[in-house]
């Protein structure tokens, strides 16, 4: 009881003394989080929109597919990246193997399909409503889902809110691609995982409590920018 | 672009007929009201020739136009439906889809929704705005396009009597501009002000034809009859 008294202590003193190590993983966690969540945004959002105005044989299965793939196992993202990475693999040459640039691409085929499943769903709930009126008024699919997009905006915003949650949270695939190399690839979750296991409790719970905090305020704004939307746009 | 011309036209669900062997010519001019009672495919029908959805059998033809369906004609729904911008953007969004220039479309939207009243609303979100006002806020975007044919499928059915006053009187003006009007509606009193001639549904079928004031001093079928005394039982 007192250990844990005294590494919430300290945790708290790190935290507060901004400690140069513990601001150095939440910099490079929040970095490649953010790219991941970008570079997914610019590819799922536009897939979420098609498949939701989209008329093709097949597209029930797609859609299976695409829901399935949230639920990809991390630790089987990391390990296929590796595998296409690493020396041997079919992308060894770049030599990207341990940097923070593959941790974001495992990233990134973490949660494209979740926003492209999630963005699809909100889209295609607002095309049935919308789908006659876009017609009549002589929008052809691809325009209407570029309309759509943006009239579901402030829903979109939740989803990529979700994605980054997803990728920052997520410990497997970043710990496999990434290396956990102190200085270079040491993210949040990979250092608590680390820290806990060789008996630093306090700055993995410090960084256990950012972490949370984190989540906690991005569903939050999330929330609030949703609530906003809904009262100034209807 | 007129007469519009219906051959035979049909449409089933399942197996089921909406419409039946409807055959009509529709020309310039008088304002066309589609009357019946729910369910008799009236929506269907119009959506048809709006283009919305393909007939399952018959033909229906444009003549007199180059069969530029959409090119001159828009449509207004029971229920209106606003993009998450303003008004005038609203009205905006419809003329740059019809391939106005982007400097005519500003006026133009502006010039519309000052002729519906809304010209203080013009930057309002337009979900923002109540039932009646949205209501006028389509017309206003259907009218921008400056459309040879209008339709209006029961444009006053979700509004209280002074949002369908203002609706009825916007219609009156886009007609007086030359645009012809086709609209359903089920409001015998609506069909009275606002229509020339009538074309009576029931079942899917069109079952009667007749200027208005023919319609209602003497209907020529049964089924127009019982629709009239069913819904005017005082008379």
């Amino acid at each position: 009881m007192n250990d844990l008294t005294l590494a919430f202590g300290e945790a708290f003193a790190l935290i507060s003394g901004l400690d140069a190590r513990l601001i150095e993983i939440v910099v490079l966690s929040l970095q490649v989080s953010v790219m991941a969540v970008a570079i997914a945004a610019i590819v799922g959002l536009p897939l979420g929109a098609l498949f939701a105005v989209a008329h093709f044989r097949g597209r029930q299965a797609v859609i299976v597919l695409l829901n399935a793939l949230m639920g990809l196992p991390p630790v089987v993202v990391g390990l296929s990246v590796y595998l296409l990475l690493s020396r041997a693999g079919p992308l060894g040459p770049l030599g990207i193997l341990f940097t923070p640039t593959a941790m974001i691409i495992a990233q990134v085929i973490l949660i494209t399909p979740i926003i492209a499943a999630l963005s699809r769903q909100s889209i295609e709930d607002a095309w049935h409503e919308y789908e006659e009126q876009l017609r009549s008024l002589g929008a052809n699919r691809l325009r209407a889902s570029v309309t759509l997009l943006w009239d579901t905006r402030f829903s979109l915003v939740t989803i990529l809110l979700a994605g980054f949650g997803r990728a920052a949270a997520e410990v497997g695939a970043v710990m496999i691609v990434g290396g956990n190399i102190d200085g270079v690839t040491r993210v949040m979750t990979t250092a608590i995982a680390l820290e806990t296991s060789k008996g630093d409790l306090p700055l993995a719970l410090g960084l256990g409590i950012i972490l949370v905090g984190l989540v906690l305020t991005l569903n939050a704004a999330a929330n609030l920018i949703k609530e906003a939307a809904l009262r100034r746009y209807g | 672009m007129l007469p519009l011309v219906l051959n035979a036209v049909c449409y089933a669900v399942n197996g089921r007929a909406i419409i039946e062997r409807v055959s009509v010519e529709i020309g310039a001019g008088p304002r066309t009201i589609i009357l019946g009672p729910n369910g008799a495919g009236k929506s269907v029908l119009m959506r048809m020739c709006h283009g919305l959805l393909q007939p399952s059998a018959g033909k229906i033809t444009w003549h007199g136009g180059n069969g530029n369906r959409r090119g001159r004609q828009s449509m207004v729904f029971q229920r209106p439906v606003m993009l998450r911008r303003s008004a005038l953007a609203n009205v905006v969004y419809g003329l740059k889809l019809a391939g106005f220039a982007a400097r005519e479309c500003n006026l133009r939207a502006r010039d519309v929704l000052e002729a519906v009243g809304l010209e203080r609303q013009a930057d309002r979100p337009a979900r923002t705005l109540s039932g009646g006002e949205q209501q006028r806020l389509a017309l206003a975007r259907a009218w921008a396009l400056g459309p040879e044919v209008l339709f209006l499928d029961e444009p006053t059915a979700n509004l209280d009597p002074g949002s369908t006053r203002d609706v009825e009187s916007i219609i009156a003006a886009i007609h007086a501009t030359g645009t012809k009007i086709i609209m359903s509606t089920h409001n015998l009193g609506q069909a009275r002000r606002l229509g020339d001639e009538i074309l009576f549904l029931s079942q899917g079928k069109l079952v009667e034809r007749a200027p208005v004031d023919a319609f209602f001093k003497k209907p020529a079928t049964v089924e127009a009859a019982a629709f009239l005394k069913e819904e005017l039982p005082w008379n």
